[in-house]
């Protein structure tokens, strides 16, 4: 059987939030995992994202939050790619009680990764997400 | 407290003693004793017999109304001074209408766009009893305009206000990525800042050389010490290209460190900091007032090292790496609350961190005796290591700075060379946790109940910025339009000629009601926007 192409992700920080430590450990975390990875850095807008999706083709798109904007932020990100016409699910990493989760899965978010997740769980998520839109 | 005479071979009188009653020196071993060249030991002969350090929590979120009330519960609760937290908005000088400011406004420190905020900030507040320190770097000029127009509306004048602002725009760019403006015009903005306060401000502490937020983003402990050092090295070559005598200013400039986990490890990197500072400062930059060669700093608990997974145990882990920060001679602290995994710190969590201070002050002895671990072959091996690896930091900074440390910092901030050995040191810590070779208690072992009930968490709800943005409204409806206009363009025109200082230009601005956003956004124009290149 061949091998299934490469997940493609697009990461980024959504927002003015510059805590980019655990986003750049993700990165590498599913580079390391076998994936490929677009990372966007800081300062970005769901448009500046929703462009780089279109641009690689992207899979999956990444955001990273630790400043309590989360439940802002996550459906903002989720239904610009949706009113784009994108079928790209949306996982979310930072600090998120874990009451703000069914919320967040209601909104459409499809995964959520808090600080300390280990790299096989963040591997996992990310290809779930990827899996749901039916790769 | 009892305050005996500072002779190291004193009696140390009657107040020094043990749980037991057994009387305790005020320092044991060999010389140099604390307060004395090159000050590894300490920078005052007592250390803690005369004064403990200040217990400084840092607070803020929600609008200004709610910190203010937090702020008056941590004085009422024994805290010495004020420490605010802004939120991002702020930070990054934009208004709380602004596009970006979606979904942030007052949630991870208090909203601030005018005057009128600082206003209610500091409501009921003596601004000339309390100090203040101020987490601002980007926009730090004007949040001080701010503070300096607060007070003096109060009848408060400058010369008396005591605090810090961080206004340490060199690690922004190394590590916690709140800058604005490109290097070298920020860099004119610290040194402005410290021209306004050296002149004018004699109890204020214009830059808080921070490494907290380097170590947070992953270095090790012996980059957070070295970055930090090359970070006021650099302040200094700044300032005095400025114009400045070193010893003018550098009695003013005080440090930021972290306190992480493991605890001689932290306690080798504070005593070699002041070590280094004091060499450096006699030797290379020939300061001679004996105050310039002083390191003077502030700890934090490591908020990095907090885990969501049974949170209560974070406070074991707060009370370990506040020990550690005393015994490594910190002038003020601030502990962590062991919710901040999982949210912004609740009331009864910060009032736990600060009693665990109190505990550490007042029950435990480790305050009676200065430098209690020095003479140590671990600690003092420890010491000697951290300045090794950090001199070899500096080596690398000169030669890519021709010379010049703080070319050498524009240089490893433009190549990505600070930012790359941060993530390369966050992720192989990373790997280690992952692999189970380092063991994280709740995380990667010991993880029975994990699935405890969860404490009662602060939330910010929208309300906040409904309540934010009808604030500033009501202010930008309320004041002068020409006086904000003929503000900016003074501001402009200053900005453009880098041999003034832009203080009297800010402070006309702040107190016009201009905002934040607009100030900043004029200063862009002249200035330009920085943008980072992105490394993993």
């Amino acid at each position: 059987m061949a091998d299934a192409a490469p997940v493609r992700v697009v990461l980024a920080k959504l927002g003015l939030d510059g805590h980019d430590r655990g986003l750049k450990v993700v990165a590498r975390m599913l580079r390391d995992g076998g994936m490929e990875v677009v990372y966007l850095g800081l300062r970005q807008t769901t448009a500046s994202i929703i462009d780089a999706v279109e641009q690689e083709d992207a899979d999956v798109v990444g955001i990273s939050m630790l400043n309590a904007g989360h439940l802002t932020l996550g459906p903002l990100m989720v239904d610009a790619l949706a009113d784009a016409g994108l079928d790209v699910p949306v996982v979310i990493g930072g600090i998120v009680p874990d009451e703000d989760r069914p919320t967040l899965a209601a909104a459409g978010v499809a995964g959520v990764l808090g600080p300390g997740s280990p790299a096989a769980e963040v591997v996992a998520c990310v290809q779930a997400a990827a899996a749901r839109r039916g790769l | 407290m009892v305050n005996p005479g500072s002779r190291p071979d004193s009696d140390s009188g009657p107040g020094f003693r043990t749980l037991s009653g057994i009387p305790v020196d005020g320092v044991y071993g060999d010389g140099p004793f604390p307060g004395e060249f090159p000050y590894t030991r300490g920078v005052h002969a007592e250390m803690y017999r005369s004064r403990l350090w200040t217990m400084r929590m840092f607070a803020g979120f929600g609008t200004a109304g709610d910190t203010n009330a937090r702020f008056h519960e941590l004085l009422r609760a024994g805290g010495s001074g004020l420490s605010t937290a802004f939120d991002m908005p702020t930070l990054m000088g934009r208004d709380s209408d602004h596009s970006w400011a979606l979904g942030e406004v007052g949630r991870a420190g208090v909203a601030v766009d005018t005057v009128e905020d600082m206003v209610d900030l500091f409501a009921g507040i003596d601004l000339g009893a309390v100090s203040t320190s101020m987490t601002i770097n980007g926009p730090a000029p004007i949040l001080l305009g701010m503070y300096v127009a607060v007070a003096e509306e109060a009848g408060v004048e400058r010369s008396r206000l005591a605090g810090t602002l961080q206004n340490d725009i060199l690690k922004e760019y190394q590590a916690q990525k709140e800058y604005v403006f490109p290097p070298r015009p920020s860099v004119r903005l610290v040194t402005d800042v410290i021209r306004f306060t050296t002149a004018e401000m004699p109890r204020w502490n214009p830059v808080s050389i921070s490494g907290y937020h380097i170590r947070e983003a992953g270095s090790t402990a012996a980059h957070e010490l070295a970055f930090t050092l090359a970070n006021g090295f650099a302040y200094v070559e700044a300032a005095t290209a400025a114009g400045l005598h070193v010893d003018d200013f550098a009695p003013r400039l005080s440090f930021f460190f972290n306190s992480h986990n493991d605890f001689f490890e932290e306690v080798g990197k504070f005593r070699a900091a002041r070590r280094i500072w004091a060499r450096w400062m006699r030797d290379r930059y020939g300061a001679t007032d004996e105050r310039s060669l002083k390191l003077r700093f502030h700890t934090q608990t490591a908020g990095v090292s907090l885990t969501a997974q049974q949170p209560e145990v974070n406070i074991a882990r707060v009370a370990l790496q506040a020990m550690a920060g005393v015994m490594g001679g910190t002038q003020s602290l601030h502990t962590d609350s062991h919710d901040e995994a999982l949210a912004l710190p609740s009331e009864e969590a910060a009032r736990i961190a600060l009693r665990t201070q109190q505990v550490i002050a007042h029950e435990t002895g480790v305050a009676n005796v200065a430098d209690p671990l020095g003479g140590s072959h671990y600690v003092e091996w420890m010491t000697d290591e951290m300045e090794r690896r950090a001199t070899d930091v500096f080596e690398h900074l000169e030669d890519l700075g021709g010379g010049s440390i703080l070319e050498g910092v524009y240089a490893g901030i433009e190549s990505g060379w600070f930012a790359g050995e941060i993530a390369d040191a966050a992720y192989r810590y990373e790997r280690e946790v992952n692999a189970g070779e380092r063991i994280i208690v709740g995380v990667n072992a010991f993880t029975e109940g994990n699935d405890a009930e969860r404490a009662r968490l602060l939330r910010i709800g929208q309300d906040t910025e409904d309540l934010q943005l009808k604030r500033l409204a009501a202010v930008k409806q309320s004041r002068d339009d020409r006086a904000v206009a003929d503000s900016l363009r003074r501001v402009v025109a200053e900005a453009s000629d880098p041999t003034t200082n832009l203080m009297p230009a800010l402070m006309e601005a702040v107190r016009a009601r201009t905002t934040i956003g607009e100030i900043i956004e004029a200063l862009e124009g002249v200035f330009g926007t920085y943008v980072e290149q992105a490394v993993i």
